[in-house]
């Protein structure tokens, strides 16, 4: 777990996940987007708090607008204005399968459990993170307009 | 579906050769100092437990690494920076703490230390300090071909929960920065080394292992055939690099 910390991973292995391999909730893609949410509508102070929490893994990469966090990546674009960039549907669509929209972006898949290799017995079958987790995240990312 | 799988598996460039740069270039003037200073780079008390153990007598042969290798500094010099090697017996690479066992067992008849054992990092540490400066040649064997193919395919391949594979982080963005820590090239030139995070000299195998544990997915045991082609691919791919071993790393 040390280890984990030390490369600048998430150290905490993420709680079961209610939805196991079998009950990943269905959506519908429409265009470059997922419309619909998975759940009920999402928190966005839940979400902001789930975005800065390394076992999220999302500030690894990406930096934005959390000037409490000394630590955040410079791998992919600033969070910043993600919310006047693309609309709520594909900030999801982003979140569950964004190698749908480019095949060769490192950004891991948050609900996806097929076509990976190797999993760790850990992680095996579970998605990064819940449908919930996903609409809070996504309820938050709206609302960064600038 | 399947199309989408295989475009994302497409790999990376390369480092060309001038633009290689070792860990140790990414650290903060205070770890380089660690490192610099014998005094100072807690790697040398390994170095200190390996001479002692070099002269000591071992197993049911009754012998020391020195019986029949005499002198380290002169006997030892150069040999980490050819690791892995080629096995005869064995038919297949295998790296220096796996040749310092096969020692063990083969020549002294004591039983193989432990990987990660105090002992067996001391003994590491003690033949890699002789290799310092020397350049990487790993790899010149030809016999080693197919297994330097094995491990570039490791290093490509993307795995784990987070879907990534070594060269998303090492070859395409060894400039960035994964939330505090600079993500380097991943050049195995300083191991054994002294990380600041694990209060610890470790191996590279303990390196590897924590990257694939990181991108969540099955680590491989020490030893297992995967890491030693790993290793040698990461020899191979830092093939002219000085050996700094025992090195510092945050
Ligand atoms: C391993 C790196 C990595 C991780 C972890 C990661 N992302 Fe990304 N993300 C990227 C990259 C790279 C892009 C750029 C687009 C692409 O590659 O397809 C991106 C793009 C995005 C975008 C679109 C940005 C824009 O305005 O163009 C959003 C929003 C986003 N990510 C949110 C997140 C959130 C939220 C998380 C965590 C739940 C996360 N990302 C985790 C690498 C990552
Ligand atoms: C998401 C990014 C990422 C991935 C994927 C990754 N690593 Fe790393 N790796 C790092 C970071 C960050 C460090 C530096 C940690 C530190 O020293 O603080 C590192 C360090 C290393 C080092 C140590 C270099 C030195 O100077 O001592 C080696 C070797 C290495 N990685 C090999 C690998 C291999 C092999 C794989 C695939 C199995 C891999 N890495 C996958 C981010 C990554």
């Amino acid at each position: 777990m040390i280890q984990l910390a030390a490369m600048g991973f998430a150290a905490v292995v993420l709680a079961p996940c209610p939805a196991g391999a079998q009950a990943l909730r269905p959506y519908a893609i429409v265009g470059d987007a997922i419309p619909e949410p998975l759940t009920a509508p999402g928190d966005a102070t839940r979400g902001r708090a789930l975005v800065v929490e390394r076992t999220s893994t999302c500030i690894l990469c990406h930096n934005g607008p959390f000037p409490e966090q000394k630590f955040q990546g410079d791998l992919a674009p600033s969070l910043a204005g993600a919310g006047s960039r693309w609309s709520e549907g594909q900030l999801r669509l982003r979140l569950v399968d964004g190698s749908r929209l480019n095949g060769a972006t490192i950004m891991p898949s948050y609900y996806r459990v097929d076509g990976l290799t190797r999993v760790g017995p850990a992680w095996r079958g579970k998605p990064i993170l819940s449908a919930e987790q996903i609409e809070d995240i996504v309820a938050y990312l709206v609302t960064l307009r600038e | 579906m399947l199309s989408v799988l295989l475009t994302a598996d497409a790999v990376g460039a390369e480092i060309p050769p001038p633009e290689r740069r070792s860990g140790y270039s990414f650290m903060t003037p205070d770890t380089k100092a660690m490192q610099d200073d014998d005094t100072t780079n807690p790697g040398m008390l390994w170095v200190l437990d390996g001479e002692k153990l070099w002269a000591r007598k071992a197993g049911g042969a009754d012998k020391a690494c020195a019986d029949c290798h005499h002198d380290a500094r002169t006997s030892m010099k150069g040999v980490a920076a050819r690791y892995p090697a080629f096995d005869k017996a064995l038919g297949r690479p295998v790296d220096l703490e796996q040749r310092i066992n096969l020692c063990r067992a083969n020549q002294q008849q004591a039983t193989p230390f432990p990987y990660e054992s105090r002992d067996l990092l001391a003994l590491t540490a003690l033949v890699a300090q002789q290799s310092r400066g020397t350049a990487i040649e790993t790899g010149s064997d030809p016999q080693l071909a197919p297994f330097i193919a094995k491990g570039r395919e490791l290093f490509m391949q993307r795995q784990g929960q987070l879907n990534l594979g070594c060269a998303n982080c090492h070859d395409d963005n060894w400039d960035k920065r994964l939330a505090g820590s600079a993500i380097t090239q991943a050049h195995p030139t300083g191991y054994p080394l002294y990380r600041l995070e694990w209060q610890s000299l470790g191996s590279l195998q303990r390196r590897l292992r924590a990257c694939i544990t990181g991108i969540r997915a099955q680590a491989y045991d020490f030893g297992a055939p995967e890491l030693v082609e790993l290793e040698l691919y990461l020899m191979s791919r830092a093939k002219g690099m000085a050996m700094e071993a025992p090195a510092v790393r945050p």
